[in-house]
């Protein structure tokens, strides 16, 4: 995946470019918000990393420039302010994602592949599946190899999200924000139970497990290659 | 004195008042020797005009009857009441007839006008009676020379405007001094009020300068102006002492509580360098300090997001929110854990309760509540192990709480532990930051309520307690 980063912090920078590299990606780099929007506008990128914090432009001024001028390259806005109101007004400059500084480079490693596949829209599907699994979500039905699954209200929409991030790791906070729209970390691996919940009743009766954790990471759903 | 009238003259108030004073004062003695001159100027119109008049009938009766009838009709004039000044002397200047008794000759010798005021001294009767016999009068006149070389002087007396005028200015002068006595009386009393308020104001102001933490500016108890300002500047002086103190804990703390795993990160981190090359113990060694530096980051932010809650109303937009809804939600994301470390999770949430807030902050809130529980609440054995969240509505407060069965908090420790960093002896060895509850309680402040902290019997009654 192309990608670009915009950060002042050239350390910083230099270290996500390169961790995004080792992870198979190509990253660009640009130091100031102006530097930022002339790479943006002259390439296409899948994902861009916008600092919130610019010299010369700063990152929100330069993502609602990208997007007035019609770009949709998914962007995820990197923040030393993560209160509410802050992640409210880098969502609404035209941020697709908000990660707050410091962060494990696993959580943004997730969230990029994340963004860049967002990019397809896939809302309207009503019909989800990913290898012997399925998941309508008007009849609010659950099947693997044909067999019906009873899942509670929420069990329903962890699945739904991770089926369609299916083979992309997907971390706590992730699902903290998108499955149950919270923002803060509970102390508590209250995440963690409610997965081994749901990947008893997904995984425990068949054969391959489809839904796995991944260490200091996240969680990856995906069906087992030959 | 002289010291305190100096300084009175540097307060606004007073220094405006002598202004408008003297300006007013100015402006008033102009007016009234504007009026009284112009009166004057009226009268001595009118006497001029009065004067020619009698000398065109005068000259009339002596062109018409000669000069016997004229002396005739001057002396019968002359002695009527209020009567005119009337001369009439030889060529010599010598007076022949008329009403005075001595005048000085120039005028006579003079023909015309006569009009700035000169004395003479008449034979009015009105006067010698009243004891002022000699005393000199003042008048205009106008004389002239009749064809046979006899001189005639007709005047008016000039007295009764003069000291009308006279009359006038002392009362004008009278006033104006009552005045500026009265306004500088008033000055002296209004000012030297004002100045020293403002000289305790500024007293007090010196003493918390000086590192008086607890002086307050005086409020005398009348709500004037000064004591709503000094009432306003004393909630202001609260907060800022409030967030003061925070603010010397939080560094205190930060210096002890972060030093040791910060301490400890280096220690791993230098383990894992010497660890002979053996690439597993490097690794778990690596893993341990990634953990560590994690958990360094989580109390960093937590310490964070308590300044900015503490710091007030811009950190989130209040809306009515479905407390009941909210509470719910939480209770089922802790659902699972809850039954996995072996608790039973009681909700007794009454429905449709509402309440002014912010969701994101008032889950967190019960979210650390409910951390708080599971960690604490096991203490006590390990049958019968319950957790209970619950929502109901009092009178006008809606409370929120979470109860545990532990070993719960002493009542002397009570408001302690909402303190940044306050950690119990019996809660040392169990991870965590000693954030939650201080955390809590910035949440339960910013949105108009309480945390209070109570016994469950057995355990820890935590409570939320919002104006509905």
């Amino acid at each position: 995946m192309k990608i670009l980063i915009v950060e002042d912090d050239k350390e910083a920078s230099a270290y996500l470019a390169k961790a995004l590299k080792e992870a198979g990606h190509n990253p660009d780099q640009a130091a100031d918000g102006e530097a930022g929007l002339e790479m943006g506008r002259s390439s296409t990128y899948d994902v861009l990393i916008v600092d919130r914090m610019l010299p010369k432009l700063d990152g929100l001024s330069l993502i609602s420039a990208l997007r007035s001028e019609g770009d949709e390259t998914p962007m995820l806005i990197l923040s030393a302010l993560g209160q509410v109101d802050d992640r409210v007004k880098g969502l609404r400059s035209g941020g697709d994602d908000y990660l707050t500084k410091p962060y494990a480079f696993s959580e943004l490693l997730a969230r990029v592949e994340i963004l860049a596949r967002r990019k397809k829209p896939d809302e309207a599907e009503t019909h989800l599946a990913v290898g012997e699994l399925e998941l309508d979500r008007l009849t609010r039905e659950v099947r693997r190899e044909g067999k019906k699954i009873l899942l509670q209200p929420r069990e329903f929409r962890l699945l739904e999200y991770l089926m369609r991030n299916a083979g992309k790791v997907v971390t706590r906070t992730m699902l903290l924000e998108e499955v149950w729209d919270y923002h803060f970390d509970p102390q508590t691996n209250v995440i963690d139970v409610h997965v081994s919940r749901l990947r008893s009743k997904i995984d425990k009766d068949f054969g391959e497990p489809m839904l796995h954790t991944i260490r200091g990471a996240g969680y990856l759903l995906k069906v087992e290659q030959e | 004195m002289w010291k305190r009238l100096k300084s009175l003259l540097r307060v606004t108030a007073v220094r405006l008042s002598i202004a408008y004073t003297l300006a007013f004062g100015l402006l008033a003695i102009i007016l009234v020797f504007y009026m009284t001159g112009s009166a004057v100027d009226y009268l001595r119109q009118q006497f001029q005009s009065s004067i020619n008049q009698e000398i065109t009938s005068l000259r009339t009766i002596y062109e018409s009857r000669g000069l016997n009838a004229l002396v005739r009709t001057m002396e019968v004039r002359a002695r009527a009441p209020g009567a005119n000044l009337y001369v009439i002397s030889d060529p010599a200047g010598s007076i022949i007839a008329g009403n005075v008794r001595d005048i000085d000759s120039d005028l006579l010798a003079e023909t015309g006008w006569h009009m700035h005021p000169f004395e003479y001294e008449g034979f009015d009767t009105d006067r010698s009676a009243n004891g002022e016999r000699d005393q000199k009068s003042r008048a205009v006149a106008r004389s002239f020379e009749l064809p046979n070389g006899m001189r005639i002087l007709v005047g008016e007396d000039i007295g009764e405007p003069e000291r009308l005028r006279g009359v006038v200015r002392k009362a004008l002068s009278f006033s104006l001094g009552m005045m500026l006595l009265v306004g500088f009386l008033i000055w002296y009393f209004v000012g030297s009020r004002a100045l020293k308020r403002i000289d305790m104001v500024s007293k007090s102001t010196e003493r918390i300068l000086a590192g008086d933490q607890s002086e307050r500016l005086p409020v005398t108890g009348v709500n004037d102006e000064f004591d709503r300002l000094s009432k306003r500047m004393n909630v202001m002086l609260d907060r800022i002492s409030l967030l003061d103190k925070g603010l010397r804990n939080v560094s205190d703390s930060i210096a002890h509580d972060l030093k040791t795993p910060l301490t400890r990160l280096r220690n791993k981190a230098d383990a894992a360098l010497t660890a002979d090359h053996e690439d597993s113990k490097s690794r778990e060694a690596l893993t341990e300090v990634i953990a560590d530096s994690d958990q360094l980051i989580k109390t960093f932010n937590a310490l964070l997001m308590i300044s900015r809650v503490e710091a007030g109303s811009q950190i989130a937009e209040l809306a009515v929110l479905d407390m009941s809804a909210l509470l719910e939600d939480v209770a089922e994301l802790y659902e699972p854990v809850c039954e996995e470390e072996g608790f039973e999770l009681e909700v007794k949430i009454d429905s449709d309760v509402k309440v002014l807030g912010n969701r994101e902050l008032l889950s967190q809130a019960l979210a650390n509540l409910l951390d708080n529980a599971l960690k604490y609440g096991a203490t006590n054995g390990e049958t019968n192990r319950k957790v209970t969240i619950g929502l109901r509505k009092e009178g006008k407060a809606v409370i929120a709480y979470v109860a545990d069965q532990g070993q719960g908090i002493a009542a002397s420790d009570r408001e302690r532990v909402k303190e940044r960093f306050a950690r119990l002896d019996e809660s040392r060895s169990l991870p965590g930051n000693g954030l939650g509850l201080a955390l809590v309680d910035a949440i339960a402040k910013l949105h108009n309520g309480r945390f209070e902290l109570g016994d469950a019997k057995p355990g820890l009654l935590a409570e939320l307690i919002f104006p509905a």
